[in-house]
């Protein structure tokens, strides 16, 4: 391996961090103090000398062939060092996280607005978005297919149950998005009866808008080459080997010649899983010679990553009338977009967990991946349990007001427990406290009353400073979901993560140095990291090696497994070197002792009251190891019923929602969340709540106000002055509990937190603001018009008519 | 075009900027200063937030020009200079663990420090509300905000407690 | 691009009077969000942020004076009492970030249909005061808009000032948004009592191609309040929602991202039916809006 030819400013160091603390303390985060500084380098920040801006041409249309391209009045432009388009692409052509169907520059023909078609280097950022407006491209535009069910030539519902479905014809050449046809995946999960019948049987259909990961920190970095011809990436990732096999496929270039370094983060929530300008930051640099920086701004990022599915869903529960859950039928659409992304998996999580965390003894579900001409959607924190659970929530909140049921009783009657069975034939095998979860919720306080009168603070009111009510109009409702999700990777994928570990004395101390590819994308992994090698090597001070393809692949920073699979490689292999040290300290001490461990940086016998410090074991020498580490296999479901042990392992999670709704003007104001979570052990209490708080923000965000509107496949609200997240005023004060029911099977009995958090909130905000209104509101985000004049089904309107912004 | 100002009490002075650069670029870009983050560049995420003459802005609406002979002051500049001490406020948001991915943070720590200053010289600490309305601007997307209250709130108690 | 930085206000009417194509900037933020996403490259940009004059307000015969750069945040904490109306609709505007360098005459200057200050300013009868080096001239808020991000004025002209004549009675200020912070409107209404003239003012926003007033709601309630002025009676709520039904008339709204027309309409008819509500609750219970007095 050869060396980078320079390390810019910004490169990550070592970091070590302040204070200490073990597996179960709030330790602090040791990238902390860097980041208060305004010192942290995040991809953005990255900058050398000499360096080029990259800047890429998109395509305008959602659908279109490319009749030619002409790059000569962008080469003419003063400062412009490369324009390249896919001819430049050395290796294959196509790229993909689990299908290489994704063009690194649209070759021929664009699927989808904001497809990536041409590249452009230059000394100024200016110049370069300068040269890339004057490449001329001749596109003969076609007609864009924008709908799941359309676009596999499935009926299409009206949110009417009984009107009739809807096929459009897909008679033209065009309408096939690949080669294989429109479906990316369909995944059939087939329980008991085929047809049950039941006393009580409700009907829904449901749908979920297309949401945004909106991490702050755009999407860059900054790609070396090197002497050996290669290049060396400091990219904001999620998954810095899976990026490296498909740069090297791109490139055409070995592994051991794109070496890739993590560079600091500003969010990811799965946005980050897909690669955006990876292929094209290197392919830059390896034209030009010089390294070459590129970072989107916020309304690129809006095409340059992929997206949460949108979901269409319809769903029918059967039930006795004591409430016993007899059946689930359920057809799940998700709308992929024009490229597979994470689809297959999201179509599995859809599939095996659409019924949510009950037993039903009866299950038919068909879920649905399709391929589109919208924007390419795939990982988004949660993923494919985030949409079911919106649906089968709303559907036990019917099911309850049907049988004259409290939910939350009917939720319990039916939930999962330790020894339930799945609806894919898995037995639950360790704690499931689902109905524990909900009593615990209904056990906390309510907040007060809404104040009225003089007391009122708009602050406090639905439309805040905007002063639209001072009480009128207000109704409060509550309402309660439960979610679960698998944790890791699931369906037999070969789920692993490596950790290099060596400890050693430097200037009389005991150092530990864990090195993993897991990359921090602000979850504080490098904390837990150091929490664990503290506790398995007792020992202060740990060192975290920056994160890069030095060592073996980590996997993604998504599906919640960070702190189960790079923790449990990391104490594996913390235990390794610990084995070692003391089998070299039995030698020192010259005879067998049982007992002993490490501590305070001594190899400690408290029954022969030995404590030898380390370095009188070590010397000069570092004991290291490097593990590969794998949690218990799963494995694919069949195909035609969904059956087999598809997930290792499932995180549940409750929330309640507390909203007051002006009911005249559709405005929300939550008041107050609360969430009960089983986190198995909490290796750090501090950042577990820090995921709860920040996955329940999320959840309420898609519930109330985030969605990219897309019309005739083309963005509408690429901005965050009109792709609204939540702010500090939206977010109430939470109220949390978490429960620690050890998973036997994980390290420490600790289970994946962050994304249960984000699954069972949203649709407790929906079932408040249901609660509050009355109405049957089955789509999200909820709009304002959707509680007053359209009615509660009606889509967005940029759905369905047109029209320039009446505004800035 | 040549820019001459004041950032954190030093005085800078750049050439060759194109007038239609924002401050922010030129702070990040030019003088080697980015802890102001580039997030939105419409002022809609506050991640940009810097002190100019005295008064928290967006730095990426500022054209550069504007800030010609101005008092900027950055995350940069909170830090003691001389003891590379960490300021209240940025050990509150330690403590209370309201930093994640932190690409809020700078712009956030500016602003409360500006909210905090202003309620104290008062002879206050700032109520919930007025937090809430104070860092509205200040998108966060990790920490769902609890944790940022909680770091306001030990800054207040903290720089009001030191001021006795 | 060129960067001009009058330092007075004949040298920024004459740069103008010279490069009627130079952009003026102020608080930036508008023209720096088109900058800074490249749909805006003009030849000049036009500082207007060291011309010391644009920050100042002042009083004169009756009429409060606002500087054309004076922010958003000054108007809050300097003329809540004078103004309440466009400090209530300062608050909701942006975050304290964009409240310390957005202006009055930033947003007037924008003309868009959306901006937060047009509804009180119409609600106020308002005068904006814009000058060349041909002159000065004022144009009353309702003419200025002329389209769609379009105003009255001559390329040439910059805008010198905002002058309001305090309104005797009550004033309210609502805005809908999809979010509880940092929106632009969906809608807006701003209402203002002259009890001293017996009148009514209004200001719709966001809901037509340019900001407006709803002059048969202003007509009708001036008709119902005539014989209350004095009495301060209690107001039907007949008429209260009327007034909101004839708000909502007055509109001419479109579907769009942050809403539908429909919407707009009946959200509108809301609002001004509850502003009046509270406006004349004020007006009742505070004696010094007495028209005697005013």
């Amino acid at each position: 391996m050869s060396a980078p030819t320079r390390t810019p400013s910004g490169a990550p160091a070592h970091l070590t961090g302040v204070g200490g603390g073990r597996v179960g303390d709030d330790a602090q985060r040791p990238d902390g103090v860097l980041k208060v500084r305004g010192e942290f380098a995040y991809g953005s920040d990255l900058w050398i000398g000499d360096m080029l801006w990259g800047v890429t041409l998109r395509s305008p249309h959602p659908y279109a062939r490319i009749r030619s391209v002409d790059l000569g009045p962008a080469l003419a432009v003063p400062g412009v060092h490369a324009v390249l388009t896919s001819d430049d692409v050395p290796g294959e052509k196509v790229y993909g996280l689990e299908l290489a169907d994704q063009p690194v520059l649209a070759v021929d023909v664009v699927r989808y607005q904001g497809e990536p078609v041409a590249l452009v280097a230059a000394d100024h950022p200016e110049t370069a978005r300068l040269a890339a407006s004057r490449i001329q491209v001749d596109y003969e535009v076609w007609e864009p297919v924008t709908d799941a069910r359309v676009a596999l030539g499935h009926p299409t519902w009206n949110q009417v149950h009984d009107a009739p479905a809807e096929v459009t014809e897909l008679s033209r050449e065009s309408a096939h998005l690949h080669p294989q046809g429109n479906l990316v995946r369909h995944l059939k999960v087939r329980k008991g009866d085929p047809e049950p019948t039941a006393d009580v049987v409700v009907v829904g259909e449901y749908e979920v808008g297309m949401q945004d990961q909106a991490f702050l920190g755009p999407e860059s970095g900054l790609a070396v080459p090197t002497e050996d011809g290669g290049v060396e990436l400091y990219v904001a990732t999620q998954w810095l080997h899976v990026d490296q096999r498909q740069i090297c496929s791109a490139l055409g270039l070995p592994p051991e010649r794109v070496r890739l370094t993590l560079a600091g983060v500003g969010g990811a929530f799965g946005g980050r899983e897909d690669l955006s300008m990876h292929v094209h930051a290197c392919l830059l640099a390896l034209h030009t010679g010089k390294p070459v920086k590129m970072s989107y701004n916020r309304e690129e990022s809006f095409f340059g990553h992929v997206h949460r599915h949108p979901a269409t869903m319809r769903y029918e529960h059967g039930a006795t009338r004591d409430g016993d859950l007899v059946y689930v039928r359920a057809a799940v659409y998700f709308d992929g977009g024009a490229y597979a992304s994470s689809t297959p998996a999201v179509v599995g999580n859809g599939g095996t967990m659409g019924v949510g965390p009950y037993v039903v003894p009866n299950v038919h579900v068909d879920c649905y991946g399709a391929y589109t001409n919208n924007p390419p959607c795939g990982a988004m924190r949660g993923f494919g349990s985030v949409q079911t659970a919106f649906a089968y929530e709303s559907q036990m909140d019917a099911l309850a007001a049907e049988l004259g049921m409290d939910p939350v009783e009917l939720r319990c009657r039916n939930a999962m427990e330790e020894g339930s069975p799945t609806p894919t034939g898995q037995v639950i095998d360790s704690p499931a406290p689902v109905a524990e979860l909900l009593r615990r919720l209904q056990a906390m306080p309510l907040p007060p009353e809404a104040a009225t009168g003089d007391d009122v603070d708009l602050r406090d009111m639905p439309g805040g400073v905007s002063n639209t009510t001072h009480g009128e109009g207000v109704r409060r409702g509550v309402g309660y979901a439960v979610a679960y999700k698998n944790v890791a990777f699931s369906e037999g994928y070969d789920d692993h993560s490596t950790a290099r570990v060596r400890l050693e004395v430097v200037g009389g101390e005991a150092v530990a140095t864990v090195h993993t590819a897991a990359a921090e994308v602000g979850q504080g992994l490098v904390t837990v990291e150091q929490q664990i090698a503290r506790t398995e090597l007792g020992v202060e001070r740990v060192t975290v090696h920056p994160k890069d393809t030095t060592v073996g692949s980590a996997g993604s920073t998504s599906a919640s497994r960070q702190t189960y699979v790079t923790g449990g490689a990391v104490k594996a292999a913390c235990e390794a070197v610990r084995a070692r040290v003391l089998e070299r300290a039995r030698s020192v001490v010259g005879r067998p002792v049982a007992d002993l461990r490490l501590d305070g940086g001594k190899v400690v016998s408290d029954a022969e009251g030995i404590a030898v410090p380390l370095a009188d074991v070590l010397g000069d020498e570092a004991v290291e190891e490097t593990l590969e580490w794998r949690h218990r296999p799963t494995e694919a479901v069949d195909p035609e019923t969904g059956q087999g042990f598809a997930h290792v392992q499932y995180a549940f999670s409750a929330h309640r929602a507390v909203v007051d709704v002006d009911t005249e003007l559709g405005l929300v104001k939550v008041v107050e969340m609360a969430c009960t979570q089983d986190v198995g052990k909490a290796i750090n209490p501090q950042a577990v709540i820090g995921q709860i708080q920040g996955g329940t923000a999320q959840g309420l965000g898609l519930a109330v106000m985030e969605e990219i509107l897309i019309r005739d496949g083309r963005v509408q609200n690429p901005s965050f002055t009109d792709y609204l997240i939540p702010t500090v005023l939206d977010m109430p004060p939470m109220r949390i509990e978490v429960l620690e029911c050890a998973d036997p099977h994980a390290p420490y009995g600790l289970r994946g937190v962050g994304e249960a958090p984000n699954i069972s909130s949203g649709p407790a905000v929906l079932a408040a603001i249901r609660a509050a209104t009355g109405l049957p509101l089955r789509r999200v985000p909820v709009r304002p018009e959707h509680i007053t004049v359209e009615g509660p089904l009606a889509p967005h309107p940029s759905h369905a008519r047109g029209g320039p912004l009446q505004g800035a | 075009m040549r820019l001459t100002c004041t950032v954190n009490g030093t005085e800078q002075q750049v050439d060759d900027v194109w007038e239609g650069e924002s401050l922010l670029y030129v702070l990040r870009e030019r003088m080697g200063l980015p802890g102001s983050k580039n997030a939105c560049e419409q002022g809609e995420c506050g991640s940009c937030t810097v002190y100019l003459d005295g008064l928290p802005v967006c730095a990426c609406l500022v054209a550069a020009g504007q800030a010609e002979g101005r008092e900027v002051g950055t995350v940069e500049g909170l830090t003691d200079g001389d003891t590379g001490e960490l300021h209240p406020v940025q050990q509150a948001f330690l403590d209370a663990g309201a930093v994640q991915c932190g690409f809020c943070t700078p712009g956030l720590l500016v602003a409360t420090d500006d909210l905090v200053g202003r309620s104290l010289a008062e002879g206050r600490k700032p109520a919930d509300a007025e937090i809430r309305e104070a860092l509205a601007g200040n998108l966060c997307r990790c920490t769902g905000y609890e944790k940022i209250l909680d770091a306001v709130r030990l800054a207040a108690d903290r720089m009001s407690e030191a001021g006795r | 691009m060129h960067f001009l930085q009058p330092t007075t206000w004949a040298e920024a009417l004459e740069a103008k009077a010279a490069h009627p194509d130079a952009v003026a900037i102020a608080g930036g933020t508008d023209v720096m969000v088109a900058v800074n996403f490249g749909r805006l490259r003009p030849a000049r940009l036009l500082d207007l942020t060291r011309i010391e004059d644009l920050r100042q307000w002042d009083t004169e015969d009756g009429a409060v004076r606002l500087g054309a750069g004076v922010p958003y945040a000054r108007v809050i904490t300097e003329l809540g009492d004078r103004l309440p109306g466009l400090a209530m609709a300062a608050r909701t505007i942006g975050s304290p970030q964009i409240r310390n360098r957005g202006t009055v005459g930033g947003n007037l200057a924008t003309a868009s249909p959306a901006g937060d200050a047009h509804p009180a300013l119409l609600a106020a009868d308002a005068e904006v005061e814009v000058a060349s080096v041909r002159g000065s001239r004022r144009i009353p808020v309702a003419d200025f808009y002329t389209g769609v991000k379009r105003t009255a004025m001559a390329d040439d002209e910059l805008i010198a000032a905002v002058r309001i004549v305090p309104p005797s009675g009550p004033q309210q200020y609502s805005k809908i948004g999809t979010r509880n912070a940092m929106v632009i409107a969906v809608a807006a209404f701003g209402l203002a009592l002259h009890p001293a003239r017996r009148a009514v003012g209004t200001g719709i926003g966001s809901a037509a191609p340019t900001p407006r007033r709803a002059p048969a709601a202003e007509e009708f309630l001036a008709g119902e309040l005539d014989g209350s002025w004095d009495s301060r009676a209690e107001l039907p709520s007949a008429t209260a929602a009327r007034f909101g039904e004839l708000v909502a008339e007055a509109a001419a709204p479109i579907d769009d991202v942050r809403g539908t027309a429909r919407y707009r309409v009946h959200a509108l008819s809301v609002m001004a039916r509850r502003a009046l509500t509270w406006a004349w609750a004020e007006y009742r219970t505070d004696s010094r809006d007495s028209p005697k007095e005013a």
